[in-house]
C-alpha cells in the first residue's frame, strides 16, 4: 500500500512534466509518534506554489481540523523555490493517521502510526545507558579482559551480559545506512529516526539549523507533565556532544554547541555531568568557547544548581544533598578508563580529580533517588567511540568495562525494588573484530609473524587485575589481537599506545588527503598499512552493523528479537506510561 | 565561533610564498632576543572555570616570540592563518562536525599566505605575541592567545 502511494507520486510527477521532486511531509511515512507528544508538522511543496494551489488533508479532513489548530503557509520560504505549511508544537491522540499532500497533479501520502500507552504506569525509574559504538568484539574483549578466560569459558560474566533481556537493534538514520552518534541517540530520546549530525529535528530544506520541523525529547516530554519526576543526563564526554545533547536539543547541526548549552539551560535537567566547561563561560573569559556575553555557570547557580568541577566537589555535593548539579569536569572530554587508572596521560595532569562514568553514576542516583514520582536517567561511556575513531582499542575496550561497571551500580540500585528499567544499548557500531592473539614469542620479525590465528590463538597474559575488574599490565608479551575494518593509511604497531592515545592518520600537505602518522610507523612490529577508506578519512568510521542491546526490570521483557532503534523510546515511554497529555 | 562554516568568508591573500622562502625570511626577522614560550607555560592555572595567563606570556604581549608545536589540519592548502596545537591532531575540526578544538591552542596568523604542511609536522613559529580574548572578523574564530606577524619554519 505505501510502496503503491510512493510509486504513484513519482509517477504523477512524470505525467505532469515538472520537476521530480514531490512534496515532503514531516513526520515522515511509518513515524510513530507517542500519544500526546509535540512535533512540527511541515509539508514542503516544490516549485514554491501558492497556498491555493496545494491542499493538505489528514484522515481525509483538512489538516489544521485534525490538528484542532490553524496551519501556517509560507510562499517560497526563505526565499528557497519551495513553499511551506507548519504547525509547529502539534500533537495527536492515538491512532492511525493517513496524511495526504496534493499539489496540482501530484499526490505524496505518509502514515503515522501515534500510539497509547497503558495505564498503569509500570516503571518509576529508567536508567538508559548508553555505549557508544559499543560493539559485540568490545563487550567480548572487556569479558576477556575483566573477567578472564580459561578453557573456552568465561571466568565470570559481564554486568550488562547478566540481564534477562536481549534484542537486536538496527541504527540507521533517515537519509544513510551508516549513523552518528546525533542521529541515533535521537531515535532512542524521541522515538523519531532522523539524519545525520540532527537532534531532535526532522531535516527539512530550513537554512537555519534551529529552524528544523522539531520533535520533542523524553527529557521535555518528562519535564511536561511529571512535575515530580527527576532527569539526570550523565556522560564523558562533553555535555554538549550529541548522546547527552540528545536528552534536550533541537538541531539539524550538533555542533551548535552554544545553543546546546542553552537549550540545556531551558530543559533544566536535575542532574547534568560530563566535560565540555568553555561553552559555559562568557566570552570574556580566558578558555571560553562562547561567542557571546552569556555566563551560564552563573545562570545555573541562580537557578538553584550546585556547581561541581572536581570529583571531590561532585561527592561533597552528594553529601551535603544536593537535588540539582551541574559537574563540568574537564575543558574538553573527561579522560577514559585507561589514562584515568593506567597511563596517566591525556589530560590527567591538568584534570586530576575527575569522576570517572562509574563514580558519576553512583552520585547521579544518590541525588535522583529521592524524587517522589522517579527518575529517567541516560548514562553515556562516551569515548568508546572515541577511541575506535582513534583505533585504539585498549582505551576502548578499558571503557567498556567502565560502562560495566556503571551498569552494575545501576543494578546494585534497582536490586530487588522491581521498579527501575535498566537498558545497556550502544548507538551505533564500528567495524571491530577480535582475530587471535598476538604473542612476541612466536618466530619471524613481523607483526603478522607474531599473530596466532585459531589453534594458535592463545589465552593472553595480561597483568592481574584490580578490584574493579581492570587488567594492571596490558603491554605484555600476548596480546588480543583486535583490527579494525576501516581506517586511513596507518601504521599498526601491534602493542598498546601507552603515551597517549592513538593518532592513526594526519592530514598530508595538501591539506585533504590524510597519511599514516609516522609517530607509529617505527618499533619492532610497526606495520604500514594503506587505508581501506576514502582519502580525506583521518580516522575509522562507524559500520551499519546491527548491535546488541541487554535491559532488564519492567517493560524490559518487550526486548526480544530485531527491532529498530526508535522502539527503544517506544518501551521507555511505555514503561513510564508517557502517554496522553 | 565555532565552524560556521569559515571556509565561505576567508578570502584568498594575494601573495604566496613558498616554504623555503618563509623559513629564510623568519630568520632574518626575528632577532636573537626572541623569546622562546612552550604550550606547558601559556596559562598559570587551567581550570574548568577559565584559565590565568602565565605571567611570563602576560609579560611577553606585544613582543617577539619563538613556539614549537604542530600545525593543525589546514582549512586549505595555503592560507594565512593555522592553528598551532600541543599535539598532533587526529582529527580537523574544520571539517568534521563531531570534533572540537583543544583548548589549549594558538592561533597564528601569517605575515602572508604560505602553503601550509603536513599535520603531522612540528614547525618552528615566530612573531608577535597577542593574548586576550579576541574573534576574528574574517572567520569568526575566538582565541585567546594568537601569534600575529608571523612566519614559520619546520622544527
Amino acid at each position: 500500500m505505501r510502496a503503491y502511494h510512493w510509486l504513484a507520486a513519482i509517477l504523477a510527477a512524470g505525467v505532469a512534466g515538472g520537476s521530480a521532486a514531490a512534496q515532503t511531509i514531516y513526520p515522515i511515512d511509518r513515524a510513530e509518534i507517542l500519544e500526546g507528544s509535540r512535533f512540527d508538522f511541515k509539508v514542503e511543496f516544490p516549485n514554491a506554489p501558492t497556498s491555493a494551489d496545494v491542499n493538505v488533508t489528514i484522515n481525509g479532513k483538512p489538516a489544521a481540523e485534525v490538528l484542532g489548530r490553524p496551519t501556517n503557509f509560507i510562499q517560497s520560504e526563505e526565499g528557497q523555490k519551495h513553499s511551506a505549511l507548519w504547525l509547529r508544537g502539534a500533537s495527536l491522540p492515538a491512532g492511525r493517521y493517513v496524511v495526504e499532500a496534493t499539489q496540482g497533479d501530484n499526490k505524496a501520502t505518509v502514515n503515522w502510526d501515534v500510539f497509547a500507552t497503558a495505564q498503569p504506569r509500570r516503571a518509576k525509574n529508567v536508567i538508559l545507558f548508553i555505549g557508544d559504538g559499543m560493539s559485540v568484539a568490545n563487550r567480548t574483549a572487556a569479558r576477556i579482559l575483566s573477567k578472564g578466560w580459561k578453557e573456552g569459558k568465561y571466568d565470570g560474566e559481564l554486568a550488562m551480559d547478566d540481564m534477562p533481556n536481549m534484542a537486536l537493534i538496527s541504527t540507521s538514520g533517515t537519509d544513510s545506512i551508516v549513523t552518528d552518534s546525533a542521529n541515533s541517540a535521537s531515535a532512542y530520546t524521541t522515538g523519531h529516526k532522523s539524519c545525520v549530525n540532527a537532534l531532535g529535528i526532522y531535516c527539512a530544506k530550513n537554512a537555519l539549523t534551529l529552524d528544523h520541523p522539531k520533535v520533542e525529547t523524553i527529557s521535555e516530554i518528562i519535564k511536561r507533565h511529571r512535575t515530580g519526576m527527576a532527569i539526570g543526563v550523565v556522560t564523558n564526554s562533553e555535555i554538549e556532544d550529541a548522546t547527552p545533547a540528545s536528552m534536550i536539543a533541537h538541531t539539524r547541526r550538533r555542533s551548535d554547541y552554544n545553543d546546546i548549552v542553552k537549550m540545556f539551560f531551558d530543559v533544566k535537567p536535575d542532574v547534568i555531568m560530563g566535560g565540555g566547561s568553555p561553552n559555559f563561560l562568557p566570552k570574556s573569559t580566558p578558555g571560553t568557547k562562547r561567542t557571546d556575553d552569556l555566563d551560564f555557570i552563573a545562570k545555573f547557580k541562580e537557578a538553584g544548581y550546585t556547581l561541581a568541577t572536581t570529583k571531590t566537589e561532585m561527592n561533597a555535593a552528594v553529601t551535603g544533598g544536593a537535588k540539582k548539579l551541574l559537574g563540568l569536569y574537564n575543558t574538553s572530554n573527561i579522560d577514559g578508563a585507561f589514562d584515568l587508572r593506567l597511563a596517566k596521560k591525556g589530560s590527567i595532569a591538568k584534570f586530576p580529580d575527575q569522576p570517572d562514568v562509574v563514580e558519576q553514576t553512583k552520585a547521579a542516583i544518590e541525588m535522583l533517588k529521592g524524587a517522589e514520582d522517579g527518575f529517567f536517567l541516560m548514562v553515556e561511556s562516551a569515548r568508546i567511540d572515541k577511541y575506535s575513531h582513534s583505533l585504539d582499542w585498549e582505551r576502548s575496550v578499558f571503557d567498556t568495562i567502565m560502562l560495566d561497571n556503571a551498569v552494575k551500580v545501576a543494578k546494585d540500585f534497582a536490586g530487588e525494588r522491581n521498579d527501575t528499567l535498566i537498558i545497556v544499548v550502544p548507538d551505533h557500531a564500528h567495524a571491530v573484530s577480535i582475530i587471535g592473539t598476538y604473542d612476541d614469542d612466536r618466530p619471524g620479525q613481523l607483526l603478522r609473524d607474531k599473530l596466532g590465528t585459531y589453534a594458535d590463538s592463545v589465552p593472553p597474559n595480561y597483568g592481574p587485575r584490580d578490584a574493579d575488574g581492570y587488567p594492571t599490565k596490558v603491554d605484555t608479551s600476548r596480546r588480543l589481537a583486535v583490527v579494525y575494518g576501516s581506517y586511513p593509511d596507518t601504521c599498526d604497531t601491534g602493542r598498546p599506545a601507552m603515551d597517549g592515545e592513538r593518532v592513526p592518520a594526519v592530514k598530508g600537505p595538501d591539506g585533504k588527503t590524510n597519511i599514516a602518522n609516522e609517530k607509529d610507523c617505527t618499533g619492532p612490529l610497526a606495520t604500514r598499512k594503506t587505508g581501506n577508506l576514502p582519502f580525506d578519512a583521518n580516522s575509522g568510521v562507524h559500520s551499519a552493523d546491527d548491535v546488541i542491546l541487554t535491559a532488564m526490570g519492567p517493560g524490559a521483557e518487550k526486548f526480544r528479537g530485531h527491532k529498530p532503534n526508535t522502539y527503544v523510546f517506544r518501551v521507555m515511554a511505555e514503561a513510564l506510561a508517557l502517554g496522553g497529555k | 565561533m565555532r565552524r560556521r562554516s569559515p571556509i565561505a568568508t576567508i578570502t584568498r591573500r594575494e601573495a604566496v610564498l613558498g616554504l623555503a622562502a618563509v623559513g629564510l625570511f623568519d630568520r632574518a626577522a626575528m632577532a636573537a632576543d626572541t623569546e622562546t614560550i612552550a604550550f606547558d607555560g601559556l596559562y598559570k592555572s587551567f581550570g574548568v572555570l577559565g584559565f590565568e595567563f602565565s605571567d611570563r606570556v602576560t609579560a611577553l604581549r606585544g613582543k617577539a616570540v619563538r613556539m614549537v608545536g604542530y600545525m593543525a589540519p589546514p582549512l586549505k592548502p595555503e592560507s594565512h592563518f593555522f592553528v598551532l596545537t600541543r599535539e598532533p591532531l587526529a582529527i580537523c575540526p574544520f571539517c568534521q562536525s563531531d570534533a572540537d578544538w583543544p583548548v589549549d591552542i594558538v592561533v597564528v596568523f601569517m605575515k602572508n599566505e604560505t602553503a601550509m604542511v603536513s599535520a603531522g609536522r612540528k614547525v618552528v613559529v615566530t612573531g608577535r605575541l597577542e593574548i586576550g580574548s579576541a574573534t576574528d572578523a574574517e572567520t569568526g574564530f575566538v582565541s585567546q592567545i594568537r601569534i600575529a606577524d608571523a612566519g614559520f619554519s619546520l622544527a
